[in-house]
């Protein structure tokens, strides 16, 4: 009885910090599985009670995020990135490793609930993996060695702020700097020039920028940023995009670590120009490392009156940031189901229209940015759109940011004015043996040699940052299975031709892989990706196939040495499928197999 | 002059015969359907041996030994094979052990079972063995119609057979198609 008092009492002081505000919810939950090392179904109705929502509500966001458990999970719980570049750096060999020194299962918990180990999908540290997480916070660099340690702070139940500092050192590795990264920005800066010139006059200066969402999608951000000013309604938003989920993409966080101020100025700037007063940064769980020098960063802008109340002595001018954590939903990266998560639900994409410039964060009008965004944004309210411009293509102007891991010797951030190509990219970070580029993560597009001369923007080759680098040691198809595992797993669920067709697409890929398709197969994956495409509700879904349709077109010699000659193959092998009941009934009579014969008969069309 | 009547096979893999109910369904359009097919090996009729057909509609999941081999001789001896009903699509209610290893649902049934006398695993060599898992027809064989439902029904299984018959493109309607 005193135990169930106390865990309401924490509870309800973890609420009390939060405002008791539903919106929080994903905030809470994340607190009390701190507290608690998962989420027991009592702490769940206990959070609904003093939330007063529904308890199905609050299970249905447990539930939903990854990286909240609503089963028990060990005191460290180890979680191996699982992108194909942490696979080339040879994170699956580890991964092994561990299990077997801490004498335990992957995807288990160690019968004395100390650790558990599993995967995660990428966890943003490409360029210098293989990595982890460990109780949510980065490991880089593991090798043999290091997980030595490990295994030994595990046993000997080290608390984690006594594990060495540099198991969780994240470098920048800031290979080629151009306007955003290279030149200096003194802080406030931005905020001065829209004190003295006015939103319209920034505005303009956007317009002339031509500035694009330096997500991906590249929407003309002037455009968005004009549409919520002009929205009706006196409570607006803005919201920094920092869940940058995209396998391979590693550039925001590099932003969040190096120039956290240029990317909150941004925001502050945006806040102004659309008249609101307070904006969200929503962080990827993967980098909850950076929260506290995040937090003080903020901190700091507010004693040095460029955030909260009176922003440059300007008692019009209010701004403040908070920080939301997600916990592990790559579709939170879709700017509404962003939204629906800073909500505190579960990350499940609106239907648009209505956008979020008019109808965003409670409904409020509200501009979502990604962090390159915001970044350039405060740039150019210094600098001018004229200069921005002056870089970069006829439709993309200025610069991009490029995330570059896989099979190159200089891994890290390069930043390129828009139109540079890809050869010029893989010649500066050492790539000499090139077979292809993932461009843009899983849901970019695969590019084989033949296309190294396209040039990286929006009229040719759009991308949010992710290049990843396949040299002709690797087979191409690995990356593709495990880019279809990725999507079953993130698939959210909601809609069917997402949630069937991704799983369908990896049982497809995993035949004709492990070496049990037929040219019907590859037809089949067409016909799928094309389904999936059209059908599917939001941008995740429509994108999955891209990796196997960009392979099946431009590395066809990848899938069809697999193939088998037939037209048509079983998806496993006959078989090998009737070893256990053989073993289990201790039959050895004819009947008991199934014979090279017998398949040849089904194998005909 | 009297066109050549379309021969058509069924049969049930690891299935519950409901497919075959909801084929019977079809009550007085059976007439229809009699003038214009001929039923080969069947559940419905006493034909031991495949023959050489159109159509053959499959209804279940592959769940053993046996299942297999009338699955592979149903794909070599049908111009055009169906998948009918959610077991032969996905696998269904059987395979709902396949969260299970086979030991354990041998076990389960023949060892701890409530009123077992002489309790062993069945190995008489008459009793087709398990496969390990049990897989949708499309695993094993290539199918060309996929027709859903549990069980698909009767107006859905008569449009179906009717458009292909009469070489239309299959279009069923969303009434035939949902399930809520």
């Amino acid at each position: 009885m005193a135990e169930s008092s106390t865990l309401a009492q924490t509870i309800r002081e973890i609420v009390q910090r939060h405002g008791g505000m539903s919106t929080r919810l994903l905030q809470i939950l994340r607190e009390v599985q701190d507290h608690f090392t998962w989420l027991p179904p009592e702490t769940l109705d206990q959070v609904a009670e003093a939330l007063g929502v529904s308890p199905d509500k609050v299970r249905n966001v447990a539930e939903f995020y990854s990286f909240l458990y609503t089963e028990p999970r060990g005191f460290y719980d180890i979680l191996f990135s699982d992108n194909i570049t942490d696979r080339m750096l040879g994170s699956r060999e580890l991964l092994h490793y561990l299990c077997e020194r801490l004498d335990m299962e992957i995807n288990t918990t160690r019968a004395d609930g100390l650790v558990s180990v599993g995967t995660t999908s990428c966890t943003g540290m490409c360029d210098q993996g293989p990595a982890a997480l460990v109780n949510g916070y980065a490991l880089t660099r593991l090798d043999k060695p290091r997980l030595d340690r490990i295994v030994d702070l595990v046993n000997s139940r080290t608390p984690l702020t006594e594990w060495p500092r540099e198991f969780f050192e994240v470098t920048s590795n800031i290979r080629r700097a151009d306007i955003l990264l290279g030149r200096h920005f003194a802080d406030g800066a931005a905020l001065r020039a829209v004190l003295k010139r006015g939103p319209e006059a920034i505005l303009e200066e956007m317009v002339k920028s031509g500035l694009r969402g330096q997500g991906g999608a590249g929407f003309k951000s002037a455009a968005k940023w004009i549409s919520c000013r002009g929205a009706p309604g006196d409570v607006k938003y803005v919201v920094c995009n920092a869940d940058e989920g995209e396998p391979g993409t590693f550039k925001d966080r590099v932003l969040m670590q190096d120039f956290a101020d240029l990317v909150f100025e941004g925001m502050t700037l945006c806040g102004r120009v659309i008249g609101a007063r307070q904006g969200f940064v929503y962080l990827r769980g993967e980098y909850r490392y950076l929260l506290e020098a995040l937090k003080a960063t903020l901190l700091r802008r507010r004693e040095v009156g460029l955030l909260g109340e009176a922003i440059l002595g300007d008692p019009g001018f209010q701004f403040d940031i908070d920080i939301h954590m997600g916990a592990g939903a790559y579709v939170c990266g879709e700017e509404s189901a962003l939204i629906e998560s800073l909500e505190g639900k579960h990350g499940v994409p609106r239907i648009r229209p209505p956008f979020p410039t008019t109808h965003g964060y409670l409904n409020k009008p509200t501009v979502v940015n990604n962090v390159e965004t915001f970044a350039a944004a405060a740039k150019i309210a210094v600098e001018g759109g004229a200069w921005f411009a002056s870089r970069g293509t006829a439709e993309s102007k200025g610069t991009k940011l490029l995330s570059l891991s896989g099979d190159c010797e200089r891994p890290g951030i390069y930043e390129y004015p828009f139109g540079v190509t890809v050869r010029r990219v893989l010649e500066d970070c050492g790539a000499r043996d090139a077979q292809g580029i993932q461009m843009a993560g899983p849901a970019g597009h695969m590019i084989s040699a033949r296309q190294f001369d396209r040039r990286i923007c929006f009229e040719d080759l759009a991308t949010g940052g992710s290049f990843m680098v396949f040299d002709q040691s690797r087979d191409i198809l690995d990356g593709i299975r495990n880019f279809t595992h990725f999507f079953v797993h993130e698939s959210c669920g909601f809609c069917t031709p997402c949630r069937v067709g991704t799983s369908l697409m990896r049982d497809l890929v995993t035949k004709v892989h492990t070496g049990h398709g037929t040219r019907a197969d590859l037809e089949e994956m067409r016909k799928l990706g094309r389904i999936m495409q059209v059908a599917c509700h939001c941008g995740l879904g429509q994108t999955a196939p891209n990796p196997v349709l960009d392979s099946l077109d431009q590395f066809p010699e990848s899938w069809e040495r697999r193939l088998r000659s037939t037209a048509y193959e079983p998806a496993f092998d006959l078989n090998a499928a009737l070893e256990e009941a053989r073993r289990l009934t201790g039959r050895d009579d004819p009947g008991a197999y199934l014979s090279g014969q017998d398949l040849l008969i089904g194998a005909m069309p | 002059m009297i066109e050549p009547r379309l021969k058509i096979a069924t049969c049930s893999l690891a299935g519950c015969f409901g497919c075959h109910m909801s084929l019977l369904d079809l009550d007085e359009r059976l007439f229809e359907l009699a003038d214009r097919v001929e039923l080969n090996r069947s559940p419905l009729t006493d034909i031991k041996e495949l023959g050489e057909c159109d159509l053959g509609l499959i209804e279940g999941g592959v769940a053993n030994v046996e299942n297999v081999h009338v699955l592979l001789e149903f794909r070599a001896r049908c111009k055009i094979l169906i998948a009918m009903g959610a077991c032969a699509l996905n696998g269904g209610i059987p395979a709902m052990r396949n969260q299970f290893t086979l030991r354990e649902c041998l076990e389960e049934s023949y060892l701890r079972g409530v009123g077992l006398v002489n309790a062993q695993i069945p190995n008489d060599p008459e009793i087709p063995l398990l496969l390990n898992q049990v897989h949708p027809v499309h695993e094993v064989v290539k199918i060309d119609y996929f027709l859903p439902g549990c069980p698909p029904s009767a107006d859905a299984i008569w449009t179906f057979v009717n458009q292909l018959l009469s070489g239309q493109p299959i279009a069923l309607s969303y009434t035939q198609i949902h399930y809520d």
